[in-house]
């Protein structure tokens, strides 16, 4: 009785195995540094290259990889550490939601408003702009002094 | 002849208008807050600035007005911050001095991992309190550019004396010496 529970618990250790090693690691330093900042430096973290908070910040990532954690619970732990402004993409707070991508679509949202907005201002602004009477009269004196001179000189 | 601005030109010339706007104020923005330093050279002491952060070791918060009545010597560092590291053994022993005389060391880990922090603590065997300040958010209001600093705090409450970068042995004997006999 106790040998076949005793296969079956060794064939389960052999298959969950290399189900874990795949599933770990599950992000790398790079894939985190660039949506990640150096609080210290104000940049980016994979741009502060020699600074030692960001060695140091990277190596606390390096630590929370080799723990099994997934992208979004080191951002989270970092948040934890450093605070919200550690989160260089804007509304990122540590998870995947529809924040994340409401606030790029929204500002270019308002950017595609503001220029149709301009656009039509032009058009309607040129289509108003006709020649002003006081011009008009203008320049036919200008033609009418134009002609008198020509014909006291004589050309 | 009267000459009408056309729309480009006039958008041209305030899109320029606020970039510049906005250097400028970028520039100011980022312009450290040397208060101190003004009133030290004027020889007042100002207030400082109020302080109340969770204790490093996780347990309960504590502010600057809970040390009111001693002098305090108010260091920020970082684990990582290589300065510090020399300072560190200095700043203990002259906890251990002011301790007598009324006075103590409080350290504020800033912009560090905990666990980092709490390391560097044991290595050094530090005993003076620590708070942390995870976010930095004491930079602003202290003018805080780099790691370390040091503020002195007479017993009420002012900002006697300041030190931009690692303190020494004499730093503390000609500014913290003299407040621990002072009397509040």
């Amino acid at each position: 009785m106790k040998r076949p529970a005793a296969l079956i618990a060794v064939a389960a250790a052999l298959l969950a195995t290399p189900a874990a090693a795949a599933q770990c690691p599950q992000t790398s330093l790079g894939d985190i540094e660039d949506e990640v900042m150096c609080p210290v430096c104000g940049t980016p973290l994979g741009l502060a290259t020699d600074a030692p908070q960001a060695e140091r910040e990277r190596a606390y990532i390096e630590r929370l990889i080799a723990d099994c954690r997934s992208k979004d619970e080191i951002k989270q732990a970092l948040a934890a550490q450093f605070g919200d402004a550690v989160l260089a993409l804007p509304g990122d707070a540590g998870d995947d939601d529809l924040s994340d991508v409401l606030v790029y679509v929204i500002p270019a949202l308002g950017i595609v408003l503001a220029a149709a907005g301009i656009a039509f201002a032009v058009v309607r602004w040129r289509g108003t702009r006709g020649p002003r009477a006081g011009e008009a009269s203008g320049a036919a004196a200008a033609e009418r002094r134009l002609d008198s001179d020509m014909e006291r000189y004589e050309l | 002849m009267r000459r009408v601005l056309r729309p480009v030109p006039i958008a041209v010339i305030c899109a320029v208008l606020a970039l510049v706007a906005l250097l400028a104020y970028g520039l100011a923005a980022n312009e450290p807050n040397r208060d101190v330093e003004g009133a030290l050279s004027r020889g007042t002491r100002e207030p400082a600035p109020a302080l109340e952060l969770p204790r490093l070791s996780g347990v309960g918060t504590e502010s600057l007005e809970d040390y009111r009545g001693r002098v305090v010597v108010l260091n920020f560092w970082a684990s990582w911050c290589k300065p510090c590291r020399e300072e560190s053994p200095l700043l203990d022993r002259w906890h251990e001095r002011m301790k007598r005389g009324g006075g103590t060391v409080l350290g504020v880990d800033a912009l560090d991992v905990t666990a980092d922090a709490r390391d560097f603590i044991r290595e050094y065997e530090l005993s003076y309190p620590m708070l942390r300040d995870g976010e930095g958010e004491s930079r602003e209001s202290f003018g805080i550019v780099g790691f370390p600093e040091t503020f002195v705090i007479d017993r009420r409450g002012r900002i006697a004396a300041v030190r931009r970068g690692p303190v020494d042995d004499a730093f503390m004997r000609s500014q913290v010496a003299p407040l621990l006999k002072e009397r509040s």
